[in-house]
């Protein structure tokens, strides 16, 4: 049968030259967690089932130094790399896929043209094209207007819908998350990674009401992200929202819960995973 | 030395360090000459078996040829599947029809693309797969290759049902998995190919 990936994130800084692996409590209070060619191999040999690696500042002139750092990553790294940030034409889908990667994530350049998503599939494949969302919970109870027309769900704080923002979380557009994952799925995209921006950083736990939410209207596999601190919440998104894969970062770089460690109470805990590798 | 054909689609670098990886030089070529001279043959594949079939096209004669000689061929994934006579894909479209049978779409009721690591179920003796029943590979894939004789059907794997994992018939193996991107076991699997 098919296994529950784990899937360790490396957030990147590409602003010196091999980049970066940066991990922020906060925006103020960055942490470098190491060279992400280095972290990717120490991954792989953990028995990662995928690497996902985002361009923190997500800026065009940097896509070069991220094609170095694919290209070395994937001369000792063999399971699959997705990168994510500053993917906005259908030529930087095959730039990256050309230097090793095997599929692209993007988040704010499909919502400012969805026909990126079209384009995109039909020229490098559906399994290529991963569409990012980052949705927060807003309260129907303090904005009734603008839950107007959206999927509403029932939370312990009350009925919430799921707004998708863009820019990283630094802004918002009032989509509804269902809709849009649905439109997505529509236009060609293979997977969903899907970040709740409550829970992200706060170790608190995924989002399992918008995991569950979004994983039971696409009929393409869902990444659970945003919010993981202990094993016991990728259990959760597992047995509870029946995610496909679940993202982490920080509880891996500092060596808090090594994927071995993760993966045997996964295990222990009926969950099917790759035990060898 | 290992031949890749070029023919514009995928990952090809991958397939290309993984071979690098355990020791053979691999050549990445699109030049007729160059894959006439191939010892081992591999067909990679990525994307839709319509553009795909269009763009193997000038390489067929070729591939038959190598196929014909009984030199070690693989292919993987879509170049499992453009192996085959035809496909719901692109129904207008022959496939190099080396192996008689369908490619169809996975069936709903469960997530698609089939996207992970799934269990390989060996269903014959396959000099590939030497040692690897019951690893994982990385499986992506929408449509399933379906066989008309089973004879030729050396792998499975269960997704709610058996779906076409791996073929193989005398020098002609293919996988719909990417033992590029499957870790140990498909460096194993490459070796093996390497060895024959």
């Amino acid at each position: 049968m098919l296994t529950k990936r784990i899937i360790p994130c490396l957030d990147c800084d590409l602003q010196v030259p091999e980049g970066r692996v940066v991990k922020g409590v906060e925006f103020k209070q960055i942490r470098y967690a190491g060279n992400p060619v280095e972290l990717a191999s120490k991954y792989y040999e953990d028995g990662a089932d995928e690497i996902v690696i985002l361009d923190i500042t997500a800026s065009h002139e940097r896509r070069g130094t991220m094609v170095n750092v694919i290209e070395r990553i994937t001369e000792n790294v063999f399971i699959p790399i997705c990168v994510g940030g500053g993917i906005r034409k259908v030529e930087d889908y095959t730039r990256m896929l050309k230097a090793g990667a095997d599929k692209c994530s993007t988040n704010t350049a499909a919502i400012h043209n969805p026909q990126l998503l079209t384009d995109a599939s039909k020229v490098v494949g559906s399994q290529a094209v991963v569409i990012g969302i980052d949705a927060k919970r807003r309260y129907v109870e303090e904005d009734k207007d603008a839950a107007q027309g959206k999927n509403i769900f029932d939370t312990n704080q009350g009925e919430v819908w799921f707004d998708c923002s863009i820019y990283g979380g630094r802004e918002f557009t009032g989509m509804d998350a269902i809709a849009w994952a649905q439109e997505c799925q529509d236009r060609g995209a293979g997977e969903v990674l899907l970040t709740s921006m409550d829970g992200d950083g706060t170790k608190d736990g995924y989002d399992l009401v918008l995991t569950k939410a979004i994983n039971d209207n696409v009929d393409i596999p869902v990444i659970a992200s945003g919010g993981v601190g202990n094993p016991q919440h990728i259990l959760e998104a597992f047995e509870i929202a029946d995610a496909s894969a679940a993202l982490a970062a920080s509880i891996f770089h500092f060596n808090e819960y090594p994927i071995p460690v993760v993966k045997k109470y996964l295990k222990e805990n009926g969950v099917r995973i790759r035990e060898t590798f | 030395m290992i031949t890749i054909i070029d023919y514009k689609s995928g990952n090809l670098r991958s397939i290309s360090n993984s071979f690098k990886k355990i020791g053979s030089k691999a050549i990445i070529t699109g030049n007729p000459e160059e894959i006439a001279n191939a010892k081992h043959l591999v067909l990679p594949g990525v994307g839709a078996f319509g553009t795909a079939m269009e763009n193997i096209e000038p390489y067929k004669g070729l591939i038959y040829e190598h196929i014909d000689d009984g030199k070690p061929f693989l292919g993987i994934c879509l170049g499992l599947q453009v192996l085959l006579s035809s496909s719901d894909e692109a129904p207008r479209v022959k496939g190099l029809d080396i192996f008689k049978g369908q490619v169809e779409k996975i069936p709903k009721g469960r997530k698609i693309p089939h996207m992970g690591w799934n269990q390989l179920k060996q269903v014959k003796n396959c000099p590939i797969l030497d040692g690897l029943d019951g690893e994982s590979f990385y499986f992506v894939h929408s449509y399933h290759a379906i066989l008309d004789d089973d004879c030729n059907l050396s792998g499975t794997c269960d997704y709610g049902i058996d779906l076409t994992a791996s073929i193989s018939r005398d020098n002609v193996f293919a996988t719909q998995f990417h033992p590029e991107k499957s870790g140990v076991p498909g460096l194993k699997i490459l070796k093996n190919f390497v060895n024959l």
